[in-house]
């Protein structure tokens, strides 16, 4: 099952579209709660990065029997330095950021240790796409 | 301690799940901060003075469904209508965040951590 969904630029309340709508998918397909959890809190966490630290972009969602597969391609400023933006505590949020609770740092980390493959890629300038791979057994 | 107690005890207004009232509290956590609530682990109440429809999205991600707001927070029509599809509890208190946290303890509410 694909599915497609859009993160819009600078749209804070929207996020977590995406998200939400994985969430019940999986949900009706019978996917352990658990792993329902690690799964949406992963994605939440790049969905709210593309909108607090770039242009916004799209989600694409792949759902198979045993795995889902999720990528968040944004257009913004880029990652120069990946390795850095994955330490736990380093953020660059900006206030209003900061004001709806986010910004600690805490996301990517967060990513990592819910999923079962993450794969950043960026290009300065340019976007960053981040890849995920849960499996749900 | 059940909901209907902790209403009480935080003298609150209840602003979505009164039919939940009965329910059972055993855990609590407390943040602002929602890139903290998405690390937990367990799925506690949550006490909180951020007030915004990234609070309600947060919960949902996170499987949370009993939030309390502090410091005279008020829910807004937004929030409670995303919160009702997700068969929240929603309640609110004039009391510090401090305070909340200190009679909530005091009447047995554990820490998740
Ligand atoms: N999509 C992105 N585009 C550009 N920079 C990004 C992107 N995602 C993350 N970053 C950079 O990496 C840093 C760390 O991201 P991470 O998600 O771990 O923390 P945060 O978003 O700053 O805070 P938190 O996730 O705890 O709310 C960000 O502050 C930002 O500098
Ligand atoms: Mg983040």
């Amino acid at each position: 099952m694909h599915q497609e969904y859009t993160v819009i630029e600078g749209d804070f309340t929207n996020a977590g579209t995406a998200s939400s709508s994985v969430k019940k998918t999986l949900k009706q397909l019978g996917v352990a709660p658990q792993i329902v959890k690690r799964v949406v809190v992963a994605l939440y966490e790049a969905e709210v990065n593309a909108i607090a630290h770039a242009y916004g972009g799209k989600v694409l969602v792949d759902i198979e029997a045993d795995k889902i597969h999720m990528v968040v391609a944004d257009k913004g400023p880029g990652i120069p330095d990946i390795a850095q933006a994955m330490q736990e505590g380093y953020s660059t949020a900006r206030p209003e950021v900061r004001d709806m609770g986010f910004g600690a740092g805490m996301g990517l980390p967060n990513m990592k240790k819910n999923v079962d493959m993450l794969n950043v890629t960026s290009e300065v300038g340019v976007g960053t796409t981040v890849e995920m791979m849960v499996k749900f057994v | 301690m059940t909901l209907r107690e902790i209403v009480e005890t935080l003298n609150a207004t209840v602003y979505l799940g009164e039919e939940r009232l009965n329910e059972e509290v055993t855990t609590a956590f407390a943040s602002d901060l929602m890139s903290d609530v998405l690390t937990l682990k367990d799925t506690p109440m949550l006490i909180t003075g951020l007030c915004n429809v990234q609070t309600i999205r947060t919960c949902d991600m996170a499987t949370l469904d009993i939030v309390v707001f502090v410091r005279n927070k008020k829910p807004t029509a937004d929030m409670v209508e995303l919160a009702e599809d997700n068969d929240m509890v929603l309640i609110a208190t004039s009391y510090s965040m401090f305070k909340t946290c200190g009679l909530l303890f005091d009447a047995g509410i554990q820490p998740l951590y």
